[in-house]
């Protein structure tokens, strides 16, 4: 592993299969009665939150929690940050306090490589504007592991706003690095007009992408997209791209559905199948504390490099 | 120009091993009077198949089954920092959970005790026993904590600087035990 | 005012020539010349070239003095061989009246580094709805011909129909930045495949051709001068090139990082990921757009290069990629660029270097005195370079007052030696004179 988690493009098969099997020990500890390890003693990790995802935090310092570090959550509403401190005065203050590792989510993409020039601690990216979510890749690979065994050649369909999605960057690049066959399917507006580019298959139609599914992923859609023309209507949206009862039909049987999170229930996700027995939705919020405290853990828990 | 070699050399072979487990296995059943309320975690990798050896042998001459599992100490070493991140070894209890039995806890080697340590730590947070023992295949010596074998395969005396490495069958290809010592040519 | 002997300096790469300099002009080119009491320069091994001229450089003053000054963006300029400059208008206040560009003119003047030609705001306040006074510009003592709202591109069609006609009357020129802002709203580096992997919000190649493409239109029907400043994509180079092919009169300028650095350097640099080092507006593109730039600049249909300095202090650009001011410095790097990308390729000699330097900016600037041959009876601009020498660019070394040059640490050819401005010498053995 490296010193830093910022892209789903650090991670070598070797460490992506690492932290895989180093969750599937941790998750036996979330069902015992005594969840916490004392792995990270005396270690700090910092959240830095400049943008609103209670979510995400949450699950982060639950997970640095239970290995025992102490947890500084710096959020930046309401700080001297958004008063205009930067970036840069942020991490010198975060260093002075001796951050083991600061969990940084942002709204502009890149600023956590630009944080790991400034502090001596791990960067853990917790999601950067457009660009990449890597731990939220890591739980979902995990949780398609544990619900179909492997996923070496396994059939994955991503399908919405690929465009503004860090999720779909990071989904990308890990699940390739896995062996897994992805297909992002969008309309050609939410689309990078270099994603042929990208190690996976494109397609605009999604009904013809379900059949061939072992996964199919649900990314949240923002309404207000239709509003700079991305799409006509949400309705048009929903009728052409969104996950109802008939197309989940169309699914293998025994293929699974998977959403990030937040959702809009009747927007890219009808509410029946997002609360169906083969949506993993809940998995993956539960997972996702497992899957960084195996971050956590193998970033912090060896030698400081 | 002085020049470091290793040198090995084998101090117990396959049939001193299953001789040390067999003595190993009639101790616990005796002092443990039957057996018949122990558990057996083995400290992977090879304290884990050491574990499954004994819980054999203990069926097969106390008549009783000893539920065998695996206790991983990964996240309780004190000493994490010193190496990179390790991958995690595998805890894996009996259905029956620990708590009010007599853990024996199994090891290959038994040298500062510091493992050991960690596994009572470990063993805190997942049941009470009624009471924890100690069986090592190996004891060499060199304590840095108060901390003793209630089980011993073999007493080896060595130098701290020599290395003991235990080879087994289900893992290794091959029982032994191997003393390497480095020696400077000149 | 003391008289010069350059001894064995190779004009425009020729053979050596002395080139005597006496009361500000080339007073003699020969061999073996002798100058009694003049102070004797050995230029063996140098090239000599004419003053360099840039067309678009931001001296920040007034308004941004802790970036830049006068003074110190002119010494940048001397010292990378330049003896003209012209200063863009975005200042504060803007550049649009007779009173601001006379007062940065009189800043060069005082300066005495370079001559310090302002360009003219096109729209009051650069706000893109009003003509400035252009004609009152024009009339001061600045004499200003080139007009530019750069930073900002003039959209409203109309209105550029307006300021390209309306200049006419005093032989202006308005130099377009051009850039569609609707396909460019939130445009963070060039839209490509490495912002689609970046996850930052692409700006389109065709935002700037398309605005291209309707200036050259608007320039044919009325008539009039266009010029487009830093052109940075193939496509651009194209539709330029057909405006020329139709006998319209358009120039065009590229900056020496466009003719040199890609956009994958936002990925991948040893300068480290997101630096927005590399952020600069027009954004840095690809491999092919570099190809095509210098074919276009080598083969004339790109008239000049234009350094766009841009100077920023430390903290705009010491920040995450989104929040950076835009743009790079340049003055004391732009030869050495173009001598990398451009003469070490093959594609221009130093004969064709003076062209697109010095001779073809100062005549798109209409600035007398200026881009002229190393000949007796001109005024003598003039700069000494030396093409064997070899240099990493260390920041803390310039004259300007900002470091944002994304040349840091790699290593370029050559080095102006000296500067001449009007027979005095601004920039003698390498520094300051
Ligand atoms: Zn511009």
């Amino acid at each position: 592993m490296r010193r830093h988690l910022i892209s789903a493009a650090d991670l070598s098969r070797d460490d992506a299969t690492l932290i895989l099997d180093t969750a599937d020990e941790l998750a036996r500890v979330s069902d015992r009665s005594i969840k916490k390890l004392p792995t990270l003693r005396g270690r700090t990790v910092v959240n830095l939150f400049f943008e609103d995802s209670t979510r995400t935090r949450i699950s982060f310092e639950a997970a640095a929690k239970r290995l025992s570090a102490d947890v500084i959550n710096f959020s930046a509403k309401g700080s001297s940050v958004s008063k205009g401190e930067s970036l840069k005065d942020t991490a010198l203050t975060l260093q002075a306090m001796g951050a083991d590792a600061v969990v940084i989510r942002h709204s502009a993409s890149g600023a956590p490589h630009r944080l790991a020039n400034w502090v001596d601690g791990s960067v853990v990216n917790a999601g950067d504007g457009t660009h990449e979510h890597p731990t939220q890749a890591l739980l979902d690979a995990f949780t398609m592991r544990r619900r179909l065994g492997t996923l070496e050649d396994r059939r994955v369909t991503i399908v919405g706003d690929v465009l503004h999605s860090r999720v779909a960057r990071s989904n990308v690049l890990l699940l390739n690095t896995l062996g897994a066959q992805v297909t992002l399917v969008a309309p050609p507006t939410l689309l990078p007009v270099t994603v042929e580019s990208w190690p996976c298959e494109v397609s605009y139609d999604l009904d013809a992408a379900l059949p061939k599914s072992d996964v199919v992923m649900m990314l949240r859609v923002q309404s207000e997209r239709m509003n700079a023309a991305y799409f006509p209507s949400a309705r048009e949206y929903s009728r052409r791209y969104g996950l109802d009862r008939d197309r989940l039909a169309r699914m293998p049987e025994d293929a699974i559905v998977m959403h990030p999170g937040p959702m809009n229930r009747g927007m890219e996700i009808a509410a029946e199948v997002a609360d169906c027995a083969r949506s993993t939705i809940v998995e993956q919020v539960a997972n996702g504390v497992t899957i960084r405290m195996a971050v956590l853990y193998l970033l912090l828990g060896g030698e400081t490099q | 120009m002085s020049e470091a070699r290793n040198v090995s050399r084998a101090v117990l072979e396959g049939p001193d091993i299953q001789r040390a487990l067999t003595r190993i296995a009639h101790e616990i059943i005796e002092r443990t009077k039957g057996a018949g309320n122990i558990v057996l975690l083995g400290i992977p990798t090879r304290g884990a198949t050491l574990a499954a050896r004994l819980g054999e042998r203990i069926a097969q001459f106390g008549e009783v089954k000893a539920p065998v599992g695996s206790l991983d100490i990964t996240m309780y070493r004190d000493d994490l920092r010193l190496r990179p991140a390790r991958p995690l070894g595998r805890t894996e209890l009996p259905p029956d959970g620990i708590d009010d039995r007599v853990v024996v806890l199994v090891d290959d080697v038994l040298f500062s005790g510091r493992t050991v340590r960690a596994a009572l730590d470990a063993l805190n947070d997942v049941g009470r026993p009624k009471a924890v023992q100690l069986a090592t295949l190996v004891d060499r010596g060199h304590r840095e904590l108060p901390i003793r074998a209630d089980y011993v395969g073999k007493n080896l005396p060595t130098a701290k600087s020599e290395q003991v490495k235990v080879y087994l069958e289900e893992i290794d290809g091959r029982d032994a035990v191997v003393l390497i010592k480095r020696e400077e040519d000149q | 005012m003391t008289d010069y002997l350059i001894k064995g300096a190779r004009i425009l790469g020729g053979e050596p020539r002395d080139i005597l300099i006496r009361d500000g002009l080339v007073a003699e080119v020969g061999g073996g010349l002798g100058g009694a009491g003049a102070a004797v320069i050995d230029a063996d091994g140098l090239i000599a070239l004419p003053g360099l001229v840039d067309l678009h450089t931001h001296l920040r003053e007034p308004g941004r003095e802790d970036a830049e000054t006068v003074e110190s963006g002119t010494r940048a300029a001397a010292l990378g061989g330049f003896t003209a400059v012209h200063a863009m208008a975005n200042t504060s206040p803007v550049a649009d009246t007779a009173g601001v560009v006379e007062q940065v003119w009189r800043l060069g003047q005082e300066a005495g580094y370079c001559e310090v030609r302002p360009v003219g705001a096109v729209t009051a306040g650069l706000a893109g709805r009003q003509l400035a006074e252009l004609g009152a510009m024009a009339d001061s003592a600045a004499g200003v011909r080139v007009f530019s709202d750069d930073g900002m591109c003039v959209s409203d069609a109309v209105l550029m129909r307006r300021a390209l006609e309306y200049v006419k009357a005093f032989d202006g020129v308005i130099a377009q930045h051009a850039q569609e802002s609707r396909l460019t709203e939130g445009a963070q580096m060039n839209e490509g495949a490495v912002s689609g992997r970046l996850g930052l919000t692409g700006w389109p190649a065709v935002a700037e051709e398309a605005i291209i493409s309707r200036d050259c239109l608007l320039a044919a029907h009325v008539g009039s001068r266009l010029h487009v400043c830093h052109v940075s994509t193939a496509g651009s180079v194209e539709i330029i090139r057909w405006a020329k092919s139709k006998g319209w009169n358009v120039t065009a300028e590229v900056t020496p990082h466009h003719l040199l650095l890609t956009d994958d350097l936002v990925e991948r640099s040893p300068l480290g990921s997101y630096n927005p080092i590399y952020k600069v507006n027009p954004p840095l593109r690809t491999r092919e757009d570099v190809e095509a730039l210098r074919a276009g600049l080598a083969d004339g249909t790109i008239d000049c290069v234009a350094t766009d300095h841009a100077p920023h202090p430390v903290e705009s650009k010491e920040t995450e990629w989104s929040a950076a001011a835009m743009g790079m410095i340049g003055l004391e790097t732009a030869l050495s660029v173009v001598h990398a990308a451009m003469v070490e390729t093959g594609l221009l000699d130093w004969a064709a270097v003076a062209d697109r330097m010095s001779y073809r900016p100062a005549r798109i600037g209409r600035v007398a005195g200026q881009g002229r041959p190393v000949e007796p009876g001109e005024a003598a601009n003039l700069t000494l370079y030396d093409p064997a020498a070899r240099t990493e660019v260390d920041p803390r070394g310039f004259a300007s007052k900002s470091r944002n040059t994304p040349y840091e640490g790699l290593t370029l050819p050559g080095r102006v030696v000296a500067t001449f401005l009007r027979g005095r010498p601004t920039v003698l053995e390498g520094k300051l004179a």
